[in-house]
C-alpha cells in the first residue's frame, strides 16, 4: 500500500493557501530605517490601520472577537513592525523569529497584520471566516503564511513555543521566540507546565506577552479564576517580567528588545479590551459581539479612518 | 494456562529494546532526530540514548501536554522529535494536543506510546492504554502503529523518521517472540502475512499476533487452516489485504490488546462491512480491567490462544 508522504487532508478542505503580495509599502522597513524617537510614533499610526481593518473585517463577515483584537492590536502592530525578523515572501525562512497567537481567537487581528505586512493581499481579508476561506476563525498555518501553528484550543501556543525556543538553541540559531496569551487563557494549566520548562532551562531567547484587559469571556479574570499576583507567579516559574502599557508603543519597544540573557521573560502587557473604540472598550459584552453597520461607522469615525 | 507455552517460539523480546537500538540508530545517521519525554527515560529504555545524544534528549518532566507541544515546537525548527512516554498518559492527557499542534498544524513527530494495553498489569486501568488506538485513529492526518516483534518495531522506528504528521507507534512491553521471518522488509501500511490459510483469517496487532499464530497451529491441528495478518498499521489501513482474506477464507477474528469499541477491529469492520461483509469475531479488552499481572490479564479477557481458537470454532459452526 502507498503511504502517503503529505496528507491532501492536512490542510483542510477548501482553497489554496495565500501568498505573499509582490511590491506594496514595506513597513516593517520604514519602521526601522525612522530615527529610533521616531518610531513608536510611526508604529502608533500602524496599529490604528490596524484597528480600523479589524473592525472592518469583524463587521463585513458578521464573526469576530472584537474586543480582543482591539486589546492586542498594539502588541501585535509593534512586534511585526518593529521586533520581528521575518520574510514574508519567504514565510519558511529557518531563521525567521517565531510569533505564536496562543489567543487564536483573535485571528482577525493577525490578519490584518499579516496582510499589513504583505504575507498575502488585504483583498483576502474579504474572505474571513467566509466558506471554505484560507482564513479561518482560528489561524490554519497550512493556508495562511505568517502562522506557525494552529491555535484556537487554549493553552497551546506556549508549550509550542519552548518548543520552538529549545529548536533554535539546538540549531545555534539567534532566531527568537514570541508568544502572546490571552489573560484569561493563564487559567489553563498547559501553560504552567510550559511555563516551568521554559524557567527551568533558562530559555533567553523566548518571550511570552500576556494582553493583560482584565476580561475573560464570561467576566473579569479576577472574578472568574484570579490571576493576580501575575508577575509573581511568572517570576516564581523563573522567568524575568516587565508590567508595561500595552497600547505603549515605545514601552513596548523596550520590552520586546531589551536582552535578557539566561531566562525567559512575561511582558504583562496592561490593556483595554476594545481599546481604541470607545462603546466597545471594557465592556464584557464584545469578547465576541459583532459591531453593526452603524456601529462599525462610529468606531472607524472614533479611530480616524 | 502460561502463553508461552502455546507460542510458536519462546517469547523472549521487549520490544523497548528493539526501539532503543534502532532509534538510537537514527539518531546517529540523522541529526534531526531528537527525544522528547516525560521523565520516562528508564520507562522507555533511553538511557543509552540520552547518554549518547544528551543536548537531544528533551526531558520535560511529567507534563505531557507541554512534552507534545514542545515536540511540535521542535517539528517547526526542523527537527524531528520521537516523543517517548507511558501510552496511557501520552494519548490521552495529550489528546488535544495531539491533534491540533501535529495533525492539524500538519507537524511530523514520532508519538511513541510506551507499555500499551494492559502492559502495566497490576497498576491497574488507570496504567492500561486500551483507548489510544481507538483515540488516535479517530484524529484525521495521524498514522497508528502496532508492531508485533523486534522486527517490526525496527522496520515501524526506521519508516517513522521519514513519514510525514504524527505517527503513533506503540511500544509493547509484554514478551513476545520474533515472529517475523529473516529478511521480510518492513512495509508500512500493509497487514503482513505471516501464515497462510483459507478457512478463516486471524487479524491481529501488536504483542496479541503471536498468540494469534500459536491459536492458527491448535486449529491446524483440528483441521481449520486459518490465515494469520499481522496489522502493524491500523492506519492507514491496508483494505485490500484484508477484502482479499475476507473473500478467499469467509470469516475474520481480529484480536487486539485494545479497546474493543472503536479500535483496530473496529477499523477491519469498517472496511469489511461496506466492502465484503462476512462474519466477524472482535476480540479485545471489553473494559476496565481487574487486578492482575498482563498475562493474567490477556488471558482473562479470552486473548489467549485458547480464547483465539475458541472464538475462531463458534465462527465456522
Amino acid at each position: 500500500m502507498h503511504m502517503p508522504e503529505t496528507n491532501k487532508y492536512a490542510s483542510g478542505a477548501g482553497s489554496a493557501p495565500l501568498r505573499a503580495v509582490a511590491g506594496g509599502p514595506d513597513l516593517a522597513a520604514e519602521v526601522a530605517a525612522a530615527e529610533p524617537g521616531r518610531r513608536p510614533e510611526l508604529l502608533a499610526r500602524i496599529a490604528t490601520d490596524v484597528r480600523a481593518t479589524i473592525v472592518r473585517t469583524v463587521g463585513r463577515a458578521r464573526f469576530g472577537h472584537v474586543g480582543g483584537d482591539l486589546s492586542v492590536a498594539d502588541v501585535l502592530t509593534t512586534l511585526f513592525f518593529g521586533v520581528l525578523r521575518y520574510r514574508p515572501e519567504e514565510p519558511a525562512w529557518p531563521d525567521r523569529d517565531r510569533f505564536i497567537l496562543s489567543k487564536g481567537h483573535c485571528a482577525a487581528a493577525l490578519y490584518s497584520v499579516l496582510s499589513l505586512a504583505r504575507f498575502f493581499p488585504a483583498a483576502a481579508l474579504d474572505g474571513f471566516v467566509q466558506p471554505l476561506s484560507p482564513l479561518n476563525g482560528h489561524p490554519n498555518r497550512r493556508k495562511v503564511p505568517g502562522v506557525e501553528a494552529n491555535t484556537g484550543a487554549l493553552g497551546h501556543g506556549l508549550p509550542f513555543g519552548v518548543g520552538c525556543a529549545v529548536a533554535a538553541r539546538l540549531a545555534a540559531s539567534e532566531r527568537r521566540v514570541f508568544v502572546v496569551l490571552g489573560d484569561g487563557e493563564l487559567q489553563e494549566g498547559s501553560n504552567w507546565e510550559a511555563a516551568m520548562a521554559a524557567g527551568h532551562r533558562g530559555l533567553g531567547n523566548l518571550v511570552a506577552v500576556v494582553d493583560r484587559n482584565g476580561l475573560q469571556q464570561g467576566a473579569r479574570t479576577e472574578a472568574t479564576n484570579r490571576l493576580e499576583p501575575l508577575s509573581d507567579k511568572w517570576r516564581a516559574f523563573g522567568w524575568e517580567t516587565v508590567d508595561v502599557d500595552g497600547h505603549d508603543h515605545r514601552a513596548l519597544l523596550e520590552a520586546f528588545t531589551r536582552t535578557h540573557e539566561g531566562r525567559p521573560r512575561c511582558v504583562v502587557a496592561h490593556t483595554v479590551k476594545g481599546k481604541g473604540v470607545s462603546f466597545i472598550e471594557d465592556r464584557v459584552e464584545w469578547h465576541h459581539k459583532v459591531p453593526s453597520e452603524a456601529q462599525v461607522k462610529q468606531a472607524l469615525e472614533e479611530l480616524g479612518r | 494456562m502460561s502463553t508461552e507455552s502455546k507460542s510458536a517460539a519462546p517469547a523472549t523480546f521487549d520490544c523497548r529494546v528493539a526501539f532503543a537500538e534502532e532509534l538510537a540508530s537514527v539518531a546517529r545517521e540523522d541529526p534531526r532526530v531528537v527525544v522528547v519525554c516525560n521523565d520516562s527515560i528508564g520507562s522507555s529504555n533511553l538511557g543509552s540514548f540520552s547518554r549518547e545524544f544528551a543536548d537531544r534528549m528533551v526531558n520535560v518532566g511529567i507534563a505531557e501536554q507541554d512534552m507534545v507541544g514542545v515536540a511540535a515546537g521542535l517539528a517547526n525548527g526542523g527537527y524531528v522529535p520521537f516523543v517517548c512516554a507511558a501510552a496511557p498518559f501520552l494519548s490521552g492527557r495529550a489528546l488535544e494536543q495531539i491533534k491540533n499542534d501535529l495533525a492539524y498544524s500538519g507537524y511530523h513527530a514520532v508519538l511513541c506510546g510506551m507499555s500499551p494495553g494492559v502492559a502495566y498489569g497490576e497498576l491497574g486501568p488507570t496504567h492500561h492504554s486500551i483507548e489510544d488506538v481507538a483515540w488516535l485513529r479517530a484524529i484525521d492526518n495521524v498514522t497508528v502503529m502496532v508492531p508485533a516483534d523486534p522486527a517490526e518495531t525496527r522496520g515501524a522506528v526506521r519508516w517513522a523518521v521519514g513519514a510525514s504528521g504524527p505517527v503513533y507507534l506503540r511500544i509493547g512491553r509484554f514478551k513476545v517472540p520474533e515472529i517475523t521471518p529473516p529478511g521480510t522488509r518492513f512495509e508500512a501500511g500493509t497487514a503482513a502475512q505471516i501464515r497462510a490459510g483459507r478457512d478463516l483469517t486471524i487479524v491481529a496487532s501488536g504483542v496479541l499476533v503471536h498468540r494469534a499464530l500459536a491459536a492458527a497451529e491448535v486449529l491446524a491441528q483440528g483441521g481449520l487452516q486459518a490465515r494469520v495478518l499481522s496489522l502493524h498499521t491500523v492506519k492507514p489501513i491496508d483494505a485490500e489485504a484484508l477484502v482479499r482474506a475476507a473473500e478467499e477464507t469467509g470469516r475474520v477474528v481480529t484480536v487486539e490488546e485494545s479497546t474493543t469499541a472503536g479500535g483496530m477491529g473496529s477499523a477491519v469492520a469498517e472496511v469489511l462491512c461496506q466492502r465484503r461483509p462476512v462474519p466477524m469475531r472482535i476480540l479485545g479488552v471489553p473494559h476496565f480491567a481487574p487486578t492482575g499481572s498482563a498475562g493474567f490479564l490477556l488471558d482473562h479477557f479470552g486473548l489467549d490462544a485458547a480464547g483465539i481458537v475458541r472464538a475462531a470454532r463458534e465462527l465456522v459452526s
